[in-house]
């Protein structure tokens, strides 16, 4: 049927809503959306320009805290979103490819950032790295530094955020199915350029909305973050981490204008994801 | 699905990949949890989790994120039905604007939260005049979770919304039913499933949430100190045991939660092929 016959048969109900119900009904969604998620985007671009754009400007350029914590997270996010998306190239092509035993164990694994606390994911990998941790007198022995330190964050941030990739892309693999990919290889190509030339270009739009997803949650990652870094100013503070301080020292025009870049970014994803999800026929759906 | 011969390449190497990563990630991180919870004896666990601190924490975590879930199920209901069955003016903005506690970092939440609510804020210098405390108080939290959780029941029912068959309306309408007997007896009940879903995700969600609820509970212990949080003040104090414990005690909440949620997705799936 096509889509604009089912529009309209979706709408014609057979109890039409009278009018005042249905602004009762806008109204009141529109109340909860304005009151719940408007007005707090509101003021954090209201609290960020408070003192004016050269006040925003010194907030965010000007403090050398602030500016090593937008370098640090332009740094973290990258690296675990590089290691996020092998992962969920790899997950996908094994789980969606091929049956094996214990295939639906490694798919519900893949949620369990979903239910772990931030925190708890933190202090696991303060256990494993830290001074008296698991692995802490080998690191030491070693001089390597994971805990308060880049490689401990990137590692945090990859825990928090490795199923967005790998649950974008499972379902779209599925749905695809293998005949192209068959039909490559009997002609003769061989498996990484049926990777390159049919894998890929099917599933491109899910892989970007994956990673739009992935990227979003990354960089605003906040308790796992918490928990490894330390809070070394200047050194581990990440963005998010870099609001909280402000905030705790009462710099609130400061907290808000990093805050205005992050709730920007935040923006940015919405858009980016909307015009991904014209492109796919499936709708939107959660996480 | 029939017996597939291994024609595709990558197998092992994509499953080994795939296997390695998520044990270095979260199998190794796991038992070494575990494996310290366990190298505390039995009383000192014991000490650990169940003091008057942690119940009062276990006890707002529970009871701020159950409350907030059950809201969302009701404010999720009310937005996925305006989306859906209404065309007005700003209808795709709201539907975009829904997502955005999704992407936008919870520290940012947390500290506009934490902002409009206080006596001189935006929204506080109404509310405060009334008696209406939500800005490092219970109310506080669960305002900020249910900013968190909103999208969960949104964006698992509007689907089910959408794919039911106006034909079982029009059925129920000539068989005489009125419209408040037709929403009860033929529009609810398929959404159930998908409510209950939507419900065990903001609840799981809100139990671990940590990045937004620091800013705006105060973290008063006994009052306002949610279990996370006490957690991290174990860590300040370099008492690992103890901080290990109490996740542990997490941990296994969220494994229980998992184990569930995975259970209702397999229901609302069949409740959407059978609607």
């Amino acid at each position: 049927m096509p889509e604009t016959d089912q529009a309209a048969r979706r709408l014609r109900r057979p109890y039409p809503d009278p009018a005042w119900l249905r602004w009762t009904l806008i109204l009141a969604a529109a109340a909860v959306v304005g009151v719940l998620i408007v007005i707090p985007v509101a003021q954090v671009f209201a609290g960020a320009l408070a003192g004016g754009a050269s006040v925003y400007w010194d907030n965010l350029f000007a403090d050398p805290d602030t500016r090593s914590a937008i370098l640090l997270t332009m740094t973290v996010v990258p690296l675990a979103l590089v290691a996020n998306v092998v992962f969920g190239v790899a997950a996908a092509w094994a789980i969606a490819r091929f049956r094996f035993p214990g295939r639906t164990i490694l798919t519900a694994l893949i949620d369990l950032p979903f239910s772990v606390s931030p925190v708890v994911a933190g202090l696991m990998f303060v256990l494993l790295f830290g001074r008296q941790g698991y692995l802490g007198p080998f690191l030491q022995g070693h001089d390597i530094k994971i805990l308060f330190a880049t490689p401990g964050l990137v590692l945090a941030t990859a825990f928090v955020t490795f199923p967005f990739v790998a649950r974008e892309l499972i379902p779209v693999m599925e749905a695809i199915g293998d005949e192209e990919e068959t039909a490559a290889l009997s002609l003769g190509a061989s498996g990484w350029q049926m990777f390159r030339r049919i894998t890929v270009p099917n599933v491109k739009w899910g892989l970007l909305y994956g990673i739009i997803l992935c990227n979003a949650r990354a960089m605003g990652e906040f308790g796992a973050v918490y928990v490894v870094s330390g809070h070394i100013a200047g050194q581990t503070d990440t963005m998010p981490l870099r609001v909280e301080k402000l905030f705790q020292e009462y710099n609130l025009p400061g907290a808000f204008a990093v805050a205005s870049v992050l709730t920007l970014l935040a923006i940015l994803t919405l858009v980016v994801k909307a015009g991904l999800e014209r492109r796919r026929p499936e709708g939107p759906h959660v996480d | 699905m029939a017996v597939r011969r291994r024609v595709l390449p990558g197998f092992s190497l994509s499953l080994g990949y795939t296997v390695f990563y998520l044990s270095v990630l979260v199998l190794l991180p796991i038992v070494a949890c575990f494996s310290k919870a366990f190298s505390l004896s039995f009383e000192g666990f014991r000490a650990a989790v169940w003091t008057e601190r942690t119940r009062a924490a276990y006890a707002l975590t529970f009871g701020t994120s159950l409350v907030a879930a059950v809201v969302n199920v009701l404010l999720g209901l009310l937005i996925a039905w305006v989306l859906v069955r209404y065309r007005f003016p700003g209808r795709r903005l709201m539907d975009s604007l829904i997502d955005l506690p999704l992407a936008l970092p919870t520290a940012v939440a947390g500290l506009v939260y934490a902002s409009l609510y206080v006596k001189k804020g935006w929204l506080g210098r109404h509310l405060v005049p009334l008696g209406i405390q939500a800005a490092y108080s219970r109310l506080a939290i669960v305002l900020v979770l249910v900013f968190i959780g909103l999208p969960f029941v949104v964006r698992t029912v509007q689907p089910v919304l959408e794919d039911l068959d106006p034909e079982v309306e029009e059925a129920a309408a000539s068989l005489g039913a009125s419209r408040g007997q037709a929403f009860r007896r033929v529009i609810l009940p398929p959404l159930y499933p998908a409510l209950v879903t939507g419900f065990a995700l903001a609840f799981a969600r809100s139990l671990g949430e940590y990045g937004s609820v620091v800013f705006v509970s105060g973290n008063m212990p006994f009052k306002t100190e949610i279990a996370p949080v006490l957690i991290v003040a174990r860590l300040e104090e370099y008492a690992y045991g103890e901080a290990t414990a109490i996740a542990v005690v997490l941990l296994v909440i969220s494994f229980a939660m998992l184990v569930l949620i995975n259970l209702l997705e397999r229901w609302t799936k069949g409740g959407e092929a059978n609607a």
